[in-house]
């Protein structure tokens, strides 16, 4: 362990030097394509899978069929327990959208207080903000499930929703705040002296300024949502209201082994939406990771 | 609820303000000063409002009423009957319960480690500038994403089953003991093997960590023919400590309430179990079955709070121990 030092070294100038880099560079390759396989594998496999007959689809090892089938597909159309697949994809889609929509509005406006307003207990209250970060969700759970109940909202969307329009997610806030801080202060100092009130100037200003956040939350929330599945297990018990993670369930414990190729299509379908936003967006989302953890 | 966000830092505070102490224009006269705090103050709370409606709707009111149900028994229907600490000693008494705690530990103890060292062992592999770089972030990034899903519980049911592709190479190596999933020991590994599959994500925010590291350091060690292995431990570890304190916290607090993939991977707890034997009944899925299934709300709330002070207890000991091994940097960044 002590010749490696050419490797740290900035622009090897020798031959020698560049020579002895190849192996390095080799290894790197390998290295990251064999985790790579291992990362892919289950995708592949469940891709391979889908185009399988149900009886070939544990046991067998090869990842793609000999003869492709489709019909595992097609019997999707039939829908789950009689309602349709596109049903739970619609009601997926609803409450994805309603929590986006939520989450970008009372976010930024928690965020805005705490980044640009000074006003007396801001600081006790960005505490407690924090606090809920680490709070068990679970704890909360059965109250708010009690809550709910009693307001006669069990099998609603409201349960589902309220809380993305409350800025109950400390996490986007937190994302926000962060990044309104980084403004430069100028901007809303001179918009001050021309008279803007704190509205216009988080209407006109910070908003557009902080749009990489706003899309980070976004994506971020989209998929939080549509992956789900505590939250409609608990608060949904009629199948027609189902999101897509609780129609895979009803799938499994109804028709999980008669149909198992269909079950491993309609794992596959549901998840696309999440894969397409991925590819879409992956700068954003590989972003807005990095600076969570880093302050500032 | 495992998802593929990662919380922020608790340790920060608002000391930096976003506005200038001395402004641009000459100090406004005492009256025009007060004005304009009293009408800060209006705005603030009127922006966070609904921060504050939901915080009391939705935290502090559900949290003192899930206090109260602890000590009650509750069962959605009569009004909750106060019963004192019954709902504790039940808890304590009962095998199933220490059977989830077991579980959920030996998840935590397992899983948390190995899916770190994953995550920083590769890091440090993608921190080299090489070409693919940022494909191969990318792709490590993705299982974060769907790994909470149902699909992807699904999938790994499938994959860890008997004579499926886990247990055929085991086969092949001669060490072939049935599927992960139809076993009661085994099972919780392959839950443990699903959060490793998630790496991605505390990897983004170590990777993030070592760019920050000064290049200067390296080169100054090098001058000094210092180790690469040497390099790690006196310059790499100590620099990005406060991502590594970041890492282990969440990830720790989140691999506590792991709920989806273990309902999922289990079979759901319909009929009341999860996995062969309960063996993959972690903490929240007993509760769940406790609260939602058997409607003992007033035991699930007092199962909640030893959840809560658990993860407050191992909080409180990673903060308590962060000034023995993690170094910021003066001034902070």
């Amino acid at each position: 362990m002590s010749a490696q030092a050419t490797d740290v070294t900035p622009a090897p100038s020798t031959r020698g030097a560049l020579r002895r880099k190849l192996p390095g560079s080799l290894a790197w390759h390998i290295g990251s394509l064999a985790i790579l396989a291992v990362i892919l594998y289950p995708v592949i496999w469940v891709i391979g899978g889908s185009f399988k007959k149900s009886e070939d689809i544990v046991g067998s090892l090869d990842l793609f069929p000999g003869d492709p089938i489709i019909s595992n597909y097609t019997s999707l159309a039939d829908g789950i327990a009689d309602i349709s697949v596109s049903t739970f994809f619609f009601n997926s889609l609803f409450l994805a959208v309603g929590s986006v929509i939520g989450i970008l509005v009372s976010c930024s406006l928690t965020a805005y207080a705490f980044a640009k307003i000074r006003f007396a207990g801001r600081n006790l209250l960005f505490t407690l903000m924090i606090g809920t970060l680490l709070l068990p969700y679970h704890v909360l759970l059965i109250p708010q499930y009690v809550l709910f109940r009693n307001m006669g909202m069990i099998n609603t969307y409201t349960p589902l929703l309220l809380g993305k329009y409350l800025a109950t997610e400390a996490f986007f806030v937190f994302l926000m705040v962060q990044f309104m801080r980084n403004l430069p202060r100028e901007l809303d100092e001179a918009a001050r002296l021309d008279g803007c009130g704190h509205f216009r100037i988080y209407w006109s200003i910070v908003l557009p300024l902080c749009r990489p956040a706003l899309i980070t939350s976004a994506i971020f929330t989209f998929i939080n949502s549509w992956n789900d599945f505590m939250g409609p297990l608990i608060y949904l018990n009629e199948p027609g209201k189902y999101t897509v993670s609780l129609g895979l369930k009803m799938f499994v414990d109804q028709e999980g082994l008669a149909n198992y190729g269909g079950m491993i299509a309609m794992s596959l379908v549901a998840l696309l939406p999440v894969l397409a936003f991925f590819l879409a967006f992956q700068r954003y989302l590989i972003d807005g990771m990095a600076t969570s953890g880093l302050k500032g | 609820m495992g998802s593929a966000v990662t919380h922020a830092p608790a340790t920060e505070d608002l000391t930096r303000d976003s506005e200038p102490r001395h402004g641009p224009v000459k100090t406004p006269r005492p009256a025009a000063l007060k004005r304009r705090r009293r009408r800060d103050n209006l705005a603030g709370y009127l922006f966070m409002s609904p921060w504050i409606a939901g915080f009391l709707l939705l935290t502090a009111g559900p949290m003192v009423a899930s206090l109260y149900f602890a000590f009650t028994d509750y069962d959605l229907f009569d009004s909750p009957r106060w019963i004192g600490l019954d709902n504790f000693s039940e808890m304590f008494g009962d095998p199933r319960w220490r059977h989830s705690v077991q579980v959920t530990l030996w998840y935590v103890v397992v899983g948390t480690p190995i899916k770190l060292i994953a995550a920083l062992g590769v890091a440090l592999l993608l921190a080299q500038k090489r070409r693919g770089q940022a494909f191969y972030r990318a792709a490590f990034y993705a299982p974060s994403l769907i790994g909470a899903s149902v699909s992807v519980a699904i999938v790994w049911k499938a994959i860890f089953s008997d004579d499926a592709a886990v247990d055929r190479t085991q086969q092949f190596f001669g060490i072939g003991a049935g599927g992960w999933t139809g076993d009661p020991d085994l099972i919780i590994y392959s839950l443990v093997a699903l959060t490793v599959w998630q790496f991605g994500a505390p990897m983004v925010i170590f990777l993030a960590g070592l760019k920050q590291v000064p290049r200067e350091l390296y080169e100054a060690a090098n001058v000094d023919g210092a180790s690469r292995l040497r390099q790690f431990w006196n310059i790499t570890l100590p620099m990005i400590s406060p991502v590594l304190f970041f890492n282990v916290l969440l990830e720790t607090i989140h691999s506590f309430q792991i709920f989806s993939s273990a309902y999922i991977v289990g079979g759901g707890a319909g009929g009341n179990a999860c996995g062969p034997a309960d063996g993959s009944m972690v903490y929240t899925c007993y509760l769940y079955v406790q609260g939602f299934e058997n409607s003992r709300m007033g035991l699930a709330s007092a199962m909640a709070w030893m959840l809560l002070v658990a993860v407050a207890l191992v909080t409180a000991v990673l903060f308590w121990s962060q000034k023995r091994w993690v170094h910021y940097e003066e001034g902070g960044r």
